[in-house]
C-alpha cells in the first residue's frame, strides 16, 4: 500500500512549524532573506528549503480570504523525474516516497526541467553539487515514523496516512462541509496521482497550483521510448538492404558495360 | 599554399586566445560551482550549454552521418571527397558535445555512471549511449586518414610498424560500421526531440507535438548536407581545394525534399492537433515560430530549388546558411525560448556561459587547421571520384 499526505488548507495556520521541523530533520541551512512584504518567507524553494507555506490573499464569494498552502514535492504516482532520470537516481518506491540516491546522480538536471510543478532544486553555489527535494521523510517512514513536518503540525491541517483512505477522509470532509471546501482534491487525478492530497476552501488555480491533466507527463516520452527497439532494427535491415541493392546494381552495370565492350572488340 | 601561410597564424592565434579565455571560467567552475558563472537558476536549470552544445551541436554534426550514408550505402562516389571532411567535422562536434558537458555536468566525474546505471526508459539515457557508440564509431570512421599518413612517415619508431594493418581492419568493416553510424545517429536525433515530450506543460503547443522526434530527425537531415556546403566552402577559402560545383549543387538539390518533407508534417501536425490557429494567434511567441519558419525553411526550399541558384557557389551556401539558421533557432526554441520557466525567474546567458562555447568551437577549428595540414583530408577521395 502507498503512503500518502492529505493537507486541509482550511485548518492551516500559517505557522510554518512544518517549514522548521523540515530544516531540522533535514538538517538544512538557514537562508538569508530581506522582508518581501508578506509573511511568506524564503520567497522560493531552494536546494535548501525543501518546504514552503504561501500566503495568498484573495477575494472569493464576496468575502476576503486569507489563503496557505504547503510546497513540497508531490511524490507523482508516475513521476516524471524518475522517468527523466539517465541513472534512475529518482525512484518511485512502493510505500509512496520518490527518493533520491546521490551516489548514481552525475547532476544532469533533467529531473528540474521533467517536473510538472517544478520541485527538484540544485546546489548551485557548490562545486560538487547534488539535486534536492523534500524526501517525504521516507527514512523516518522506514523506522515506523510520521513525515517531521506531519508530526509537527499543530492544527491537524496535515494528515499522514494510506493514500486510498485519505481520498475517502477528504471526500467525507467535502461531504459534510460543501459549503467551506470547493468539490475537488488536488491530486487524486493531476498527472496520474500524487502522494500528496489537497483541500482549499477556493479554487485550485486561485492559490498557485498549476492546472494539469490526469494523463502522466510521461505518458509521450513512453511511447517514443518503446518505438526505439523496432526503429533500431528497422533502419539496420534497410540500410543493409539498400547497400545490397545498390552494389548489386553496379555489379549488373559493370558486366553489362564489359558485354559490350567484348562484342565491340568481335565486331 | 601561400594563401594558407597568410591568412592562418593571425587566426590560430585568435583561437588560441579564445581557447585560454574559455579555460577562466571553467576553472572558476571547479572552485565555486556553477552558480559562480552562469545565470542558470532553478527556474532555469538548463540554458544556453544544453542549447547550443547539445541541441545544436548534435543536430549541426549530423553531416557525418548523411554524407557517409550517400557515399558508402547508396554509392554516390561524387560525393566521395567530401564524406572525409563531413565525417571529422561531426567527430570533434560529438567531441565538443562530451567536452560541453563536463562543464554542465553538476557531478562530470561520474559521467561514467550513465554506462552501469541503466534507466532504460529515459530519452537522456538513450542520447547518452548513442553519443558515446557514435563517437566512438566516427573516430574509427575517420581513423583511415591518420594511418595513410602514419605509413607515409618517415620517423624512427613509427615506421616500424605495418599502418596497412589496421587500415585493412578498417576497411573490412567499414560497410558495418556506417550502418551503424546511420542506426545510432536516428536514434539519438530523435531521441533529443524525445527529451522534450517530458515537458507537454512547460514546452509551448505550436512546438510540443508527439512527433516531435521525427521533427528532429528530418531536420537534422535536411542540415547534414547544409553544413557540407557550409563547411566545404569556408575550408576552400582558407585552405584552396575548390570543390566541384556540381558537387555542391547535388548535395543543394537534396534539401528542398527534405525541408519540404519537414514543413508539410510540422503543419499537417498542427492541423490535426487543432492548433494551427496559434500560428496567428500566439502573440509574440509566434514571432519565433515565424522565422525559423520562413527564414529557415520556406526560403532555403524556394531558392534551392531553382537551377540557377544551384548552379551559383555563392546561392547554394547562403542558402545553406538559412537552413542552418532556422535548426539553430528551431533548437533554440524548444529547448529554451519557447520553453517556460518556473514562476519568478529570468533568464539570459552569463558571459562566461559563451566564453565556455566559444572557447569549445574554437578548439575544434584549431583541430580541423591541423587536420588539414597534416593529413589527406581534402584531397582525398578526389582520386576516386576521377
Amino acid at each position: 500500500m502507498s503512503k500518502g499526505t492529505l493537507y486541509d488548507a482550511t485548518k492551516c495556520i500559517g505557522c510554518r512549524a512544518c517549514q522548521v521541523a523540515c530544516k531540522q530533520w533535514n538538517e538544512l541551512p538557514a537562508e538569508k532573506t530581506t522582508n518581501s512584504g508578506t509573511y511568506e518567507n524564503p520567497p522560493k524553494m531552494t536546494a535548501y528549503t525543501f518546504t514552503k507555506i504561501n500566503f495568498t490573499e484573495l477575494e472569493h464569494n464576496g468575502k476576503f480570504q486569507w489563503v496557505f498552502n504547503k510546497q513540497q514535492c508531490m511524490h507523482c504516482q508516475e513521476p516524471g523525474c524518475a522517468e527523466a532520470c539517465i541513472v534512475g537516481a529518482l525512484v518511485k518506491t512502493e510505500g509512496g516516497p520518490v527518493t533520491y540516491d546521490e551516489g548514481k546522480c552525475i547532476g544532469c538536471r533533467y529531473c528540474m526541467v521533467a517536473c510538472p510543478f517544478g520541485i527538484p532544486n540544485f546546489e548551485w553555489d557548490k562545486p560538487l553539487p547534488w539535486i534536492r527535494k523534500c524526501t517525504f521523510c521516507a527514512d523516518r517512514q522506514g523506522a515506523g515514523l510520521k513525515p517531521a513536518c506531519v508530526t509537527t503540525c499543530p492544527t491537524g491541517a496535515l494528515t499522514f496516512g494510506e493514500r486510498d483512505e485519505l481520498i475517502a477522509e477528504a471526500q467525507r470532509r467535502i461531504a459534510e462541509h460543501p459549503d467551506k471546501y470547493v468539490n475537488h482534491i488536488y491530486g487524486v487525478q493531476e498527472v496520474g496521482g500524487t502522494s500528496w492530497l489537497y483541500l482549499s476552501p477556493v479554487p485550485f488555480e486561485e492559490i498557485g497550483f498549476p492546472t494539469l491533466p490526469s494523463a502522466p507527463v510521461t505518458i509521450n516520452a513512453e511511447r517514443a521510448m518503446a518505438a526505439v527497439p523496432p526503429v533500431l532494427v528497422g533502419v539496420a535491415a534497410a540500410m543493409a538492404g539498400i547497400y545490397w541493392l545498390v552494389q548489386r546494381q553496379q555489379k549488373i552495370g559493370q558486366k553489362a558495360g564489359e558485354e559490350e565492350k567484348q562484342k565491340e572488340k568481335v565486331k | 599554399m601561400r594563401q594558407l601561410r597568410q591568412s592562418l597564424p593571425t587566426g590560430t592565434f585568435v583561437l588560441g586566445c579564445l581557447v585560454i579565455l574559455g579555460l577562466i571560467p571553467i576553472v572558476i567552475r571547479y572552485l565555486n560551482g556553477l552558480g559562480a558563472i552562469s545565470n542558470l537558476s532553478d527556474g532555469r536549470p538548463w540554458g544556453f550549454w544544453i542549447s547550443f552544445d547539445l541541441y545544436c551541436g548534435v543536430a549541426l554534426a549530423a553531416g557525418g552521418f548523411t554524407l557517409a550514408g550517400v557515399v558508402y550505402i547508396f554509392g554516390r562516389e561524387k560525393y566521395h571527397s567530401v564524406a572525409r571532411p563531413a565525417i571529422l567535422t561531426a567527430f570533434l562536434g560529438y567531441l565538443l558535445v562530451i567536452l560541453a558537458l563536463l562543464v554542465d555536468l553538476g557531478q562530470p566525474w561520474y559521467i561514467w555512471h550513465a554506462m552501469i546505471y541503466w534507466n532504460i526508459h529515459s530519452p537522456l539515457f538513450e542520447v547518452a549511449i548513442c553519443v558515446m557508440t557514435y563517437t566512438l564509431v566516427l573516430a574509427l570512421e575517420f581513423s583511415p586518414a591518420v594511418f595513410e599518413r602514419l605509413s607515409e612517415l618517415n620517423l624512427p619508431v613509427i615506421r616500424r610498424f605495418n599502418w596497412h594493418i589496421p587500415l585493412r581492419i578498417i576497411r573490412a568493416i567499414q560497410i558495418p560500421l556506417v550502418i551503424a553510424g546511420i542506426v545510432l545517429s536516428t536514434l539519438h536525433q530523435s531521441s533529443l526531440g524525445s527529451m522534450l515530450l517530458m515537458m507537454p506543460h512547460t514546452l509551448h503547443p505550436l512546438w510540443y507535438t508527439p512527433v516531435l522526434p521525427l521533427l528532429f530527425l528530418l531536420s537534422a537531415i535536411s542540415v547534414g548536407p547544409a553544413m557540407v556546403i557550409f563547411e566545404s566552402t569556408l575550408s576552400t577559402r582558407a585552405f584552396g581545394h575548390e570543390l566541384a560545383i556540381d558537387v555542391l549543387s547535388g548535395l543543394g538539390r537534396a534539401i528542398p525534399y527534405i525541408l519540404g518533407l519537414y514543413l508539410l508534417l510540422k503543419l499537417v501536425d498542427l492541423l490535426v492537433a487543432g492548433e494551427l490557429g496559434l500560428i496567428f494567434t500566439a502573440y509574440p511567441i509566434n514571432l519565433l515560430w515565424w522565422t525559423e519558419v520562413i527564414i529557415g525553411v520556406v526560403t532555403p526550399i524556394i531558392l534551392l530549388s531553382r537551377p540557377a541558384i544551384r548552379q551559383s557557389r555563392r546561392g547554394v551556401f547562403w542558402s545553406s546558411v538559412l537552413v542552418i539558421f532556422g535548426l539553430v533557432l528551431n533548437r533554440f526554441n524548444v529547448s529554451m525560448l519557447a520553453l517556460g520557466m518556473r514562476p519568478g525567474f529570468t533568464y539570459f546567458p552569463h558571459w562566461m556561459e559563451v566564453a565556455i562555447s566559444v572557447a569549445l568551437v574554437a578548439d575544434a577549428l584549431l583541430v580541423i587547421w591541423l587536420s588539414y595540414r597534416f593529413l589527406h583530408i581534402a584531397e582525398h577521395g578526389e582520386a576516386v571520384a576521377e
